[in-house]
């Protein structure tokens, strides 16, 4: 961590008792002169009550940021967020209440804003910059830094609508990574766009920090958040719920999850699922394998996922099923009983549970999401529940080795040996090599 | 309108440039042919409105070959009417730019208005291509033709920002603008001379600024005459028409994110 940039103190947003409310009639997309007109014919004889038609996107929201500071915006979709960000972008505007912003503001709300697929990639390049608010030279000079950057060199001079969505995004960013700004408002841009891209993002959001900028960024991907911010802000339905150190906000925020941080979840309130509901989940445990409840999962831990289940009635042939992602939503593994060709011709109504016993985890550390399916003979959904539960896999002495992985090391580790025979010479076995191998575990590598 | 609204404007003139430069680029890019269609549309008009009104009607034409009179009026009038009806959509065509970045709104409008300026100067080359062949010299009163342009090009402003501003909240703009131009296009001094009309008449056709502004044009050009009278209104009503305009336009843009 570098040294924090404290040293200016002077504020680059003041956000004030800011809200901003929406009539939802407004909302609605081909607006017709005739509605207008009817509704005024109508107004003697009716009174619209505005409360039910009012939705209050954020409601008092106060907060202050330095110059200087990284900070991430968390909440759940709908929770408020973008709409704060356009207000501090003036793309929208404030209900009531006050936002004050300091020096020159860059946002990216989207990545490739007014991209035009007839024009070439370098055209774009100048519309796109001069849209996000460069001058003319300043977009002449970086141009070639910008195509280098994308990695579209071959294709300048081609029209975007011939790129692949990959490109257009590297294209997009790379305008935007070259910005200058003093305050940068980031949306969640690191939700598309593959592995290498999100890594450019995090890179590129990494070197402003450094370079003493001021960052507000919007994003469900926890872990950058945490790698990132200086601060962190929870925005629960448009008020600000939690404010402070990254660490403590999103432990809160995931609380709120089913089960975070916990090896025990109950899954019968979860609201957000589809299916039949013939057969359903209602609980997932995590045990060791002597049947005690775990506290911790660490990479290389054999251990039992109990998935507990209510039947409303009897229920022919389900198969359960288990996906499991990574934090920026990658498909890790998806597995059933169905893939293990155990077939269950009647499952009898009442409670009960399926067991899945892990022998090796050999996911790193890191957070994981579950999401549980049921399905059934003719393959009719039954229950369908999207990231659940957590899997919180904490550091372990994977290779007895005393060196630690962490998430940074990727995402599985696999039993393994390296062989040095090939190597020529004399081989002096560094220290600890052999000694460690059972020893405490060394903290998160520098 | 206050100062800060101006200066603003002012200082994103780099944007307008390149959206002006985007809506021209790719109007280019799509038609096989390109710039002249710049040239095909009020050629072909011009042809047209020969054949009925100037030989089977028997319009008359202030003494100019019909032509030549029809042709000088109907390249201001295609910039007038394909501005209007491009920039009237401006705000509701580029709906991702207004939800997602900032930047003055008028210079949706604004760029479109000045990125029909590009066939107008096209179609201006043609016109001067058509008096050399109609041996028409134009008389000191051509140095006041840069005047009619610019008034020409204010008064496309102002009615595109009433329209664009009233199309985000009133779709109905888009369905209302073809008919509002066809009609437009008969009540302007294009396919008949301003004496063609009765003294009363002319008083009424006076309140339509573009019946001064071509007339103005055409006397600059055609050396006709020019009638200050008509040409004074139409100054005033663009004045008019802009005040009205940017005021429309400011009080509503800060909605336009939210209902666009």
């Amino acid at each position: 961590m570098e040294s924090k940039t404290n040293h200016v103190m002077s504020e680059a947003i003041i956000v004030d008792k800011l809200s901003k409310k929406y009539v939802l009639g407004t909302l609605q997309r081909d607006t017709m002169l005739r509605e207008r007109l009817i509704s005024l014919l109508r107004a003697p004889f009716r009174k619209r009550s505005d409360a039910a038609n009012t939705l209050w996107a954020l409601r008092d929201v106060s907060f202050r940021v330095s110059k200087g500071e990284v900070v991430g915006i968390i909440g759940r979709n709908g929770a408020g967020k973008s709409t704060l960000l356009k207000i501090l972008s003036k793309i929208t505007y404030p209900s009531s209440g006050q936002v004050r912003v300091q020096g020159r503001v860059a946002s990216l709300l989207e990545v490739g804003t007014g991209f035009h697929e007839e024009l070439t990639g370098r055209e774009n390049i100048y519309l796109n910059g001069s849209i996000l608010g460069m001058k003319g030279w300043e977009v002449e000079a970086k141009l070639e830094s910008i195509v280098k950057f994308a990695g579209v060199e071959r294709f300048v001079d081609t029209p975007i609508k011939r790129y692949s969505s990959g490109m257009r995004l590297r294209l997009g960013f790379a305008v935007a990574a070259h910005l200058d700004p003093d305050l940068l408002i980031v949306d969640e841009v690191l939700a598309v766009g593959d592995a290498g891209f999100q890594r450019k993002c995090l890179d590129t959001m990494e070197g402003l920090r450094s370079g003493g900028r001021t960052v507000l960024f919007v994003s469900h991907n926890m872990a950058a958040v945490e790698n990132l911010c200086s601060r962190c802000i929870w925005i629960e339905a448009g008020q600000l719920k939690m404010d402070g150190s990254p660490r403590d906000v999103i432990e809160a925020y995931m609380a709120t999850f089913a089960a975070a941080q916990e090896t025990m979840a109950d899954l019968r309130s979860v609201q957000n699922r589809r299916g039949t509901g013939e057969i359903r989940y209602t609980g997932i445990e995590y045990l060791a394998r002597s049947g005690e409840l775990l506290t911790t999962v660490r990479s290389g831990d054999s251990f039992v996922m109990r998935f507990h289940y209510h039947a409303e009635k009897p229920v022919p042939f389900p198969s359960f099923g288990l996906r499991i992602y990574t934090e920026l939503g990658t498909l890790v593994s998806d597995t059933s009983t169905w893939h293990h060709a155990l077939d269950i011709p009647l499952v009898p109504a009442g409670d009960g549970y399926v067991d899945l016993d892990i022998d090796l985890l050999n996911l790193l550390p890191g957070r994981y999401y579950l999401s549980l399916w049921i399905t059934g003979a003719s393959s009719p959904v039954h229950d369908n529940i999207e990231h659940c539960a957590q899997l919180q896999v904490e550091l372990a002495n994977v290779y007895s080795s005393g060196r630690a992985l962490d998430s940074r090391s990727g995402i599985v580790f696999f039993p393994q040996r390296w062989s040095l025979a090939g190597v020529g010479g004399q081989l002096v076995p560094s220290e600890g090599q052999e000694t460690r191998s059972d020893a405490q575990l060394p903290g998160k590598r520098a | 309108m206050n100062y800060e609204w101006i200066s603003e404007f002012w200082h994103f003139r780099e944007l307008l440039y390149f959206l002006a430069w985007r809506d021209v680029k790719v109007r280019y890019k799509q038609a096989a042919l390109g710039a002249a269609w710049a040239i095909i549309q009020p050629l072909f008009t011009m042809i047209i409105f020969t054949l009925f009104f100037g030989r089977l009607a028997g319009v008359p034409s202030d003494g100019i070959p019909y032509p030549l009179f029809s042709f000088c009026a109907l390249v201001p009038w295609t910039y007038f009417s394909s501005t209007l009806s491009q920039a009237g959509n401006s705000l509701v065509s580029n709906a991702p730019l207004v939800t997602k970045v900032y930047f003055p709104r008028a210079l949706l409008p604004a760029a479109s208005v000045l990125g029909g300026l590009v066939d107008f100067l096209i179609g201006s080359v043609f016109l001067i291509m058509m008096m050399i062949y109609y041996r028409v010299k134009p008389g000191w009163s051509l140095l006041l033709a840069p005047f009619f342009v610019l008034l020409m090009v204010l008064l496309a402003f102002s009615i595109s920002m009433l329209l664009a501003a009233m199309n985000v909240r009133y779709r109905d703009v888009k369905y209302a603008l073809p008919f509002i131009i066809q009609i437009w296009l008969f009540i302007t001094p294009i396919i008949y001379p301003v004496t063609f009309l009765p003294a009363k008449l002319k008083h009424f056709l006076a309140l339509n600024p573009m019946a001064g502004i071509i007339e103005g044009f055409r006397a600059c050009l055609l050396s006709t005459h020019m009638d200050w009278g008509l040409v004074r209104v139409s100054i005033a009503v663009t004045l008019t028409l802009f005040i009205a305009g940017a005021i429309y336009f400011r009080a509503t843009e800060r909605t336009f994110a939210d209902i666009v």
